[in-house]
């Protein structure tokens, strides 16, 4: 990272989510690398960018119109690394096609990002002798998620910033094991070590292994879960670590299907919200320190987590837990340490085989794939792709139409609302809600000062936010760094301010992924009684707006 | 173009080669002598890290691993032969045929003067590596009298250059000042404060770019500051602690290392520092948690760590509260 000439922060403020991984973001900018953020907001992170033009603030959800008129201006430009697209690439013809529309002007009109910024970037990055992309939840949090992902995957094809040092793509990961969780397995369709159980050979493998019979189709990740829930399909719910009722989108719906079913059962270090609706609360130790065993970050650097201190009493280790409940169900696991369940999953998953605690220890953690112990792991993946011939599988372009969010802005909805993460808070606040951070603001609503002229609103003033679904209270902050007509909360206090009552649920069919990003919310001032100031001919507005279906 | 069919998801992608990092500029070895020793080191090492290399051990203040040297404490300070003036270890670049003293009298005097300096004016109560610096320099800071009373609250802050008039009755001048605690999370005591510029390094390019803090003041009265003074919550301050991280005398504290001050409680003989991973996002910076009795009290991050480098964010450093709370 600290070697790159130029990165890219597209959807990420990594100065407040990911605040030393940009630290070494901020070396590489010392040592002359240029810096670009797409971020509709001009956040803390793009105040770092390349002076004037450095920051595209883009309509929440147009996406894919700036990254195809980026593609099409290198194309129009001859700055594709034809080399590398021939020797390790495939379907690049119908993807010039498909950005062939996306002239630097559609794009402006389309994503209000000006033309001539849209160029710079375009040029910058493909003359760029190495340059990093990475993107974090302001890509993944739409309901086109994963054709998010590709159109930015395919300028990393189109330009050859794939798979050499300084150069790739990087989605930086929200938690300490979202990639560890992953790579064992939690995915509905995977086995540890991304091994895909439709494919018999290796489901075979884990079968021998383990003396069962493994299902070979894939589950249902979370949104399918509730989908299922709604259609009476799933009945039973087990919760580890995790708040669906505070972190789920729609939370009138996630409310009604949680409190719907016949078993509940949270497995939390906290007492949750999820919690409260449980039927059975298993009380857990912090993983990260009453436990052992590893974790993996970003850049799939696998590390020791470490028991610091004992849990309370009455709190037991997660792998206890899961053992004494396969026993009550007539399967004795018997009592493995982390380190023997580690080296069970190291005869399984090929990446992990040469990672021994050891040697996680002595070289202050290992990036997979790590293939035997004399393995060094590695620093980037996709090398391959440089091989002549390509070594595997071509890298596939992969063309992807613009699809606006799910929520439409309307007159009844003008406002665009986006939601992400402050530099001392996380998620649903379960851990941070605990320190006394002097930086911690109040729930509430950023607004443009502007809106809040048009709105006839001060600073700390409440207003009622209003979504299709859902409606809060929430005072007012002013921050410039947004643009008129687009609003942004956090989820961090639920009990202050439940902005998941306003998000949509509109999933990514292939990620499962909910759009947090692209709320239509229409804005209200308050009288200072905490009535509605408006006239109360608009109640029956709001009356029929909270009960609209959803979209 | 002749094109294959896009990868099957359901079939694992080949091993491919190894990652190719670029090798590091290969670097001139240079020979110098070092207390009589022979040794050579790349070319751009520092007299520190040859002196290390032959196992001399140099005090050092201000210099810290992952900070840029500023050669404020002059207490690394070596002799070089044909240098008029001692020359600070900690940055001064090996030079091919340099002889080097590092324990002449000339040497011995100069450190122990700092020592004596500081020591006569600085709390140093809280800075670990003092006492054994020292004993070994023989330095005796009470010959400059007992301490002077300290300043009043904001005396310090408010003076102005030339303001500083030594006490004249046999009392030692200090920068002893009443402890500034303006917010939960860390305090400062500039009472404790040699001035030896590594929070404002922290703060600044070498590693959060918050530049929160910087040198206020001239001579006696200079003194770390925020702008204008203004209290923690109102600066630009963003409370990743990495000051603290880099502090060498205990100036910059932990609330929760404080209290436990305060109340007589902070016993490190009864304390486990444990290395884990942040669990706030996807970075996975080492931890290490300093617990006693059984209570989380504070975290900091190694220094050798390729992730951190030894330095935080908010939630790392403190967002741990909620562990100590459950009941």
């Amino acid at each position: 990272m600290e070697e790159t000439d130029l990165v890219i922060l597209w959807g990420s403020n990594a100065r407040e989510a990911h605040p030393i991984f940009f630290h070494h973001v901020l070396k590489a900018i010392h040592r002359g690398a240029r810096l670009y953020a797409v971020d509709p907001r001009k956040t803390t992170s793009a105040q770092w960018a390349v002076s004037g033009t450095g920051h595209l603030p883009l309509h929440v959800g147009t996406d894919i119109p700036l990254a195809n008129a980026i593609a099409r201006e290198i194309l129009a430009a001859g700055l594709e690394n034809r080399s590398f697209i021939e020797n390790a690439t495939s379907g690049f013809d119908d993807f010039r096609r498909s950005v062939e529309p996306w002239t630097l002007e559609r794009a402006e009109l389309v994503t209000g990002v000006p033309a001539a910024q849209i160029r710079e970037l375009a040029h910058a990055y493909a003359r760029a002798d190495r340059a990093v992309l990475c993107w974090t939840l302001g890509i993944t949090e739409h309901h086109n998620a994963v054709d998010n992902v590709r159109a930015l995957i395919n300028l990393s094809l189109l330009t050859g910033h794939v798979g050499r040092y300084g150069s790739g793509v990087c989605p930086l990961r929200g938690q300490n094991n979202v990639q560890g969780g992953g790579d064992m397995g939690a995915l509905p369709d995977r086995l540890p070590g991304f091994q895909h159980v439709e494919n018999d050979a290796l489901r075979a493998k884990f079968e021998r292994a383990w003396g069962v019979t493994i299902p070979p189709k894939g589950g249902w990740h979370l949104s399918g879960m509730f989908e299922a829930m709604e259609h009476g399909e799933m009945t039973a719910l087990y919760v580890i670590g995790e708040n669906p009722a505070n972190s789920e989108a729609d939370q009138h719906r996630t409310m009604r299907l949680l409190g719907g079913l016949d078993t509940l059962v949270v497995q939390d270090m906290l007492f949750t919200a999820t919690a409260e609706l449980a039927h059975v609360v298993l009380p857990a130790a912090a993983g990260w320190c009453e436990s052992e065993g590893t974790v993996t970050n970003s850049e799939r650097r696998v590390q020791r987590v470490r028991r610091a201190l004992p849990p309370p009493a009455g709190v037991r280790d997660d792998v206890e837990i899961l053992c004494d409940l396969a026993r009550r169900m007539g399967r004795d696991l018997g009592n493995p340490t982390a380190e023997e369940l580690w080296n069970e999953l190291r005869t399984v998953s090929p990446p992990h085989a040469g990672m021994s605690y050891a040697r996680l220890e002595a070289e202050d953690g290992l990036q997979w794939p790590c293939y035997d112990e004399s393995h060094p792991g590695e620093l980037y993946l996709h090398g391959r792709l440089w091989e002549r011939p390509v070594v595997g599988p071509r890298a596939p372009f992969k063309a992807v139409e613009h699809d606006p969010p799910v929520d439409e802005l309307t007159d009844e909805f003008p406002i665009r609302l986006t939601t992400g993460r402050h530099l001392d808070s996380y998620n649903t606040g379960v851990q941070t809600g605990l320190y006394a951070s002097p930086l911690r603001r109040k729930a509430g609503i950023d607004l443009h000062p502007e809106d809040g002229w048009r709105l006839g609103v001060a600073e700390g003033d409440p207003v009622r936010v209003i979504s299709r679904r859902g409606s809060v209270v929430a005072p007012v902050r002013f921050d410039p760094g947004l643009r008129p007509g687009l609003a942004f909360m956090t989820l961090h206090f639920p009990d202050q301010v439940a902005t998941n009552e306003l998000t949509i649920d509109a999933v990514d069919p292939d990620s499962g992924t909910s759009e947090f990003k692209a709320t239509a919310v229409r804005i209200e001032p308050m009288r200072p009684d905490g009535t509605d100031a408006r006239l109360a001919g608009r109640q029956e507005t709001h009356g029929s707006a909270l009960h609209r279906p959803r979209a | 173009m002749t094109f294959q069919d896009a990868p099957d998801s359901k079939i694992p992608v080949p091993r491919g080669p190894l990652p190719v990092v670029p090798p590091p500029r290969p670097r001139r070895a240079v020979e110098l002598t070092i207390d009589g020793q022979s040794v050579a080191v790349p070319e751009g090492a520092t007299l520190l890290e040859a002196a290390r290399q032959i196992g001399i051990d140099t005090p050092t203040l201000c210099f810290l691993e992952n900070l840029t040297p500023v050669n404020v404490c002059r207490i690394c300070v070596v002799e070089v032969e044909g240098s008029r003036t001692l020359v600070p270890a900690c940055s001064r670049k090996a030079e091919p045929g340099m002889v080097v003293h590092t324990d002449s009298e000339r040497v011995r005097l100069s450190r122990r003067m700092v020592l004596e300096l500081l020591g006569s004016s600085v709390d140093l109560s809280t800075a670990p590596q003092i006492p054994g610096y020292m004993e070994r320099y023989d330095a005796h800071p009470e010959r400059f009298g007992p301490p002077a009373p300290p300043a009043r609250d904001h005396e310090r802050d408010l003076a102005r250059p030339g303001h500083h008039h030594p006490p004249h009755d046999g009392h030692a001048a200090t920068v002893g000042q009443p402890v500034k605690v303006d917010n939960e999370l860390y305090v400062r005591d500039y009472s404790k404060c040699i001035l030896c510029y590594k929070c404002v390094e922290a703060c600044g390019t070498d590693a959060q770019n918050t530049f929160a803090i910087a040198l206020a003041g001239r001579g006696f009265e200079a003194r770390i500051s925020t702008e204008y003074d203004v209290p923690l919550p109102d600066s630009a301050c963003v409370y990743c602690g990495n000051c603290i991280g880099v502090c060498p005398t205990g100036a910059l504290m932990f609330k929760s290392e404080f209290d436990l001050r305060q109340a007589e409680a902070w016993d490190e003989s009864r304390q486990t520092a444990t290395d884990t991973i942040c669990p706030y996002c996807g970075v996975g910076c080492t931890l290490t948690v300093h617990v006693q009795d059984e209570k989380i009290v504070k975290a900091t991050s190694p220094i050798d760590h390729d992730v951190t480098r030894g330095h935080l964010c908010i939630k790392g450093r403190f967002g741990w509260e909620w562990v100590n709370r459950r009941e």
